[in-house]
């Protein structure tokens, strides 16, 4: 009896893809001109703010690396999720340990 | 299996594993499989992130007085040197899919020359250091500081950047292979998955580097 | 198409194919016996520490060797042993069998694995030569900085055993989603690879967090970073942290493979398709999901926060919900099912004996107030060796006698494993069962002497330990006389219903001759 689920879904289409020349020299001046929003940033004073903007700023420049240069706007979205995986569970390192170190009661000075 | 590239010798053409039932089918299986690895190398990095996210929490003064040590400028060139890099290496991929090896051989030059220079610099920035007493830890013999335990920002400092700094000489070395390889015509626009995998991996670096230059040179 | 009589073993001859073989069933045997090897040395580490603790005094050796003894017990068996042990053996025997592939994904891979896993291995064992450690397995600052022992050779050690085990996992990964073969929906696979597949994902995931705990500690004694030293004005806590983000996960690295082959041995034996399959298979997901957000209840008297740990507490609780839901269904399976008690069946119902047991007590310690009485007392020894022993190394063993016959197409002496299992199941629970009690009376663990009112029951555990020996024993004597004299065992010698049963034992090299054409699922008895 043929069974529907034989053909891998994979066949039909190619799984190259060619990111275009002038989408890679886009990103990399974006990239370029996010460092130097980066560095002026930092000359102003922000206070509070600066960390956050630097942070900010430095996820802009890596979407743009891993969309574009690294390809995942054009890849599977299975790879997609995975290299997610990989902030997502880093994430929990941070999120359960900061639970922990910012309810702490101190009780002796530290150095 | 079509060699419609002239480019590619047909002693080194690619022989698909017999496991797999074509050579798109190794294609993505191993894109997966970098992809995969390239979770760990974030996992890994990203504990020293927290590490230090924590500790500078706890020490704010003190991770200010080690960063002012720092030359953001010289983090700056190194940040413009690794985003040239990251171009030229995908590049080195876009000239390989459309048939210009020739081309992908400069582009993979270009990238292991930036990573060279990015080399250079850190050298120059070790040597500051190095000169100023301002080491990890119990090496740590500077002269005129606040925080009593400054150590722990140059611990922190040599960690991360040597981390990286390594991970930079490896890549620079995959490329060195990569470039062999293609000189001897075993990548055509039907097979370039190693070039595809030091990318994703060269592409990382550049990634930890990004987060890295701002947290250390411009916050602090 | 294979010739007459050529399987994996004889396709190729001589030591040097073997080294350099890319067969996952060679890979998987090549495992088996470095981590066989690996478990008799933790093993007699163990027997050193029962023998020593028959007295409260100096009875084999001084403290300061029961530190070093106790350190190793625990390293090899978690690192050597119980971590790669499953997967690594099983894992890459099966996998590709189970889902109807020629091989993993990436075959060269894989044999890297098995280098960089020796590799490991070697610089752990050299430590015993050059200078021994005393730090626990879990290397807790701020001792694990201040000892004068090997630590940085171990770390190293463990860090390249951790890459071994990112290798193994990355490539199930990779076999699983892409090299089913047709008709094999992620919903058609045997529940062992389901077990797999999430272990694979734990190790991807956590390993790497381990990997940089380790090359912290290396870089605090070498340099003094001072992250985690007090001294330097670093967080202890905050290496725990990092080190249980990695080693909660691993233990459910070590136990959910085993529960993948419990899954197997209850519905080939009971000649009944298991109860729940989709429950199961996502409950193997579950597992591994929640596993990564209860590193806390290992901390509970650490010096965390109270609000850390009232929220660790509760979500430790939580993953008692999956792990209950394999247990019923497993029993449901059995009911009404034509049960027969062979050998791996045995193993299998003593899993579930000692898995509640170990499981249930590990929800007692998720309880805040008795974790308070019971942290770091014997009650946690008891504890985690129900489940990774009575738990994993239960069902490793059912396995290994389920799948030996397809290994290596030779049945042993039913008897004698029958005999093994005896001894080896009353020989645990004489074991570890004294060691609840004397937890709760509040004996200490890793602690070289103890009270004389607890004497008797540590006997009693001692000889306990003799038990399980002459179980292991047993079987070791069982596989043996199997290899050199056993019957020849046919394709299918238990009737059972997954791919691997379909081919010849041993399997030839290239595992099927035909790529199957999957259009049920695993486990169509009736």
């Amino acid at each position: 009896m043929a069974d529907k689920k034989t053909v891998p879904a994979e066949a039909h289409a190619s799984p190259h893809f060619v990111v275009p020349y002038a989408t890679l020299r886009n990103v990399a001046f974006a990239l370029l001109g996010f460092t130097a929003l980066t560095v002026i940033t930092a000359q102003m004073h922000l206070g509070w703010a600066a960390a956050p903007i630097a942070f900010l700023i430095a996820l802009m420049k890596a979407l743009l690396v891993m969309a574009y240069f690294m390809g995942l706007k054009f890849d599977a979205p299975l790879n997609r999720l995975i290299f997610a995986c990989g902030f997502i569970f880093l994430s929990l390192l941070y999120i359960f340990s900061a639970l922990d170190i910012f309810n702490r009661i101190p009780q002796l000075p530290t150095l | 299996m079509s060699t419609g590239n002239p480019a590619a010798h047909s002693d080194h053409t690619h022989h698909t594993a017999h496991h797999f039932r074509d050579a798109d089918h190794e294609f993505v299986t191993s894109k997966e499989g970098i992809w995969l690895f390239m979770v760990t190398e974030i996992l890994m990095f990203g504990g020293l992130f927290v590490g230090y996210f924590f500790m500078h929490n706890r020490y704010p003064e003190m991770f200010a007085e080690g960063a002012s040590h720092l030359d953001w400028r010289m983090g700056a060139f190194n940040t413009v040197v690794l985003i040239l890099s990251s171009w030229t290496m995908a590049l080195s991929i876009h000239f390989i899919q459309t048939g210009r090896n020739d081309k992908a051989t400069k582009m993979l030059l270009t990238t292991i020359a930036c990573g060279a220079i990015f080399m250079v610099v850190k050298f120059f920035e070790y040597k500051a250091k190095f000169e100023h007493g301002l080491l990890p830890g119990h090496f740590f013999h500077a002269h005129e500081f606040t925080a009593p335990n400054l150590a722990m920002y140059f611990g922190f400092y040599f960690c991360m950047t040597g981390l990286h700094g390594t991970h930079v000489l490896i890549g620079m070395g995959l490329m060195v292979w990569l470039l062999k390889r293609n000189l001897r015509g075993d990548f055509n626009e039907h097979y370039y998955t190693p070039v595809e995998g030091v990318g994703l991996f060269w592409h990382i670096v550049d990634l930890i580097w990004i987060f890295l230059f701002p947290l250390l040179y411009l916050v602090g | 198409m294979a010739a007459h009589g050529s399987n994996y073993i004889n396709a190729e001859k001589g030591l040097a194919s073997w080294f350099t073989t890319l067969d996952h069933k060679r890979i998987g045997l090549m495992y088996m016996i470095s981590v066989l090897t690996f478990f008799l040395c933790g093993g007699i580490a163990a027997l050193l520490i029962r023998g020593e603790l028959w007295t409260p005094g100096n009875t084999l050796f001084d403290a300061t060797v029961y530190n070093q003894v106790m350190t190793y017990h625990g390293a090899i068996m978690v690192f050597m042993v119980i971590i790669p042990g499953i997967p690594a053996i099983l894992g890459n025997f099966l996998l590709p069998l189970h889902i109807g592939a020629k091989d993993v994904a990436f075959p060269r891979l894989n044999l890297a694995s098995w280098y960089v896993f020796m590799t490991g291995a070697f610089l752990a064992i050299s430590t015993l030569f050059t200078n021994k450690i005393d730090t626990g397995w879990t290397f807790y600052t701020p001792y694990s900085l201040k000892t004068s022992t090997a630590v940085v050779s171990m770390v190293f050690a463990a860090f390249i055993m951790g890459m071994s085990s990112i290798l193994t996992g990355l490539n199930f990964i990779a076999t699983v989603h892409k090299m089913r073969a047709p008709g094999m929906t992620m919903l058609r696979m045997p529940l062992f690879v389901w077990g797999i597949y999430s272990t694979a994902i734990l190790q991807v995931l956590a390993t790497p967090v381990l990997g940089i705990t380790l090359l912290l500690i290396a870089a605090e004694r070498l340099l003094g970073v001072g992250i985690f030293d007090p001294a330097l004005g670093g967080d202890p806590v905050l290496f725990q942290h990092f080190f249980w983000f990695y080693s909660h996960p691993a233990v459910y690295i070590m136990i959910l493979p085993a529960m993948g082959i419990i899954s197997e041995l209850i519905t080939a034996f009971s000649r009944k398709t298991i109860f729940g399959y989709t429950a199961i298979a996502f409950s193997s997901l579950g597992i591994a999901a929640v596993s990564f957000f209860v590193w806390g209840h290992h901390m509970f008297v650490s010096g965390q926060s109270e609000v850390a740990g009232i929220i660790f507490s509760f979500l430790t609780m939580l993953v008692g919900v999956p792990t209950a839901i394999k247990m019923f269904n497993w029993l449901a399976t059995l009911y009404k099912g034509s049960i027969q008690f062979r050998s791996p069946m045995l193993y299998a119902f003593g899993f579930l004996f000692l898995f509640v047991i170990g499981g249930v007590t590990g929800i007692m310690l998720a309880v805040i107030g008795l974790d308070v009485h019971f942290h770091d007392t014997y009650f946690v020894i008891a504890h985690f060796h129900y489940v990774m022993v009575g738990g994993t190394l239960m069902a490793l063993m059912g396995g290994f006698y389920y799948w030996l016959p397809k290994m290596f197409g030779k049945m042993y002496n039913e008897f004698w494993a029958r005999l093994s299992f005896v001894f080896i199941f009353v020989g645990f629970n004489v074991t570890f069962f004294p060691q609840f009690i004397l937890g709760s009376m509040g004996m200490p663990r890793r602690y070289y002497g103890y009270l004389p009112a607890y004497q008797s029951l540590n006997q009693i555990s001692t000889v306990g330990s003799w038990l399980i020996a002459i179980g292991f024993l047993i079987s070791l004597y069982t596989i043996i006389q199997c290899l050199m004299s056993g019957a020849p065992a046919p394709a299918n010698p238990w009737g059972a219903k997954t791919l691997e049963w379909t081919i010849p034992s041993p399997p030839p090299h290239d595992n099927f001759d035909v790529e199957p054409i999957v259009t049920a699922g695993p486990y169509e008895y009736r």
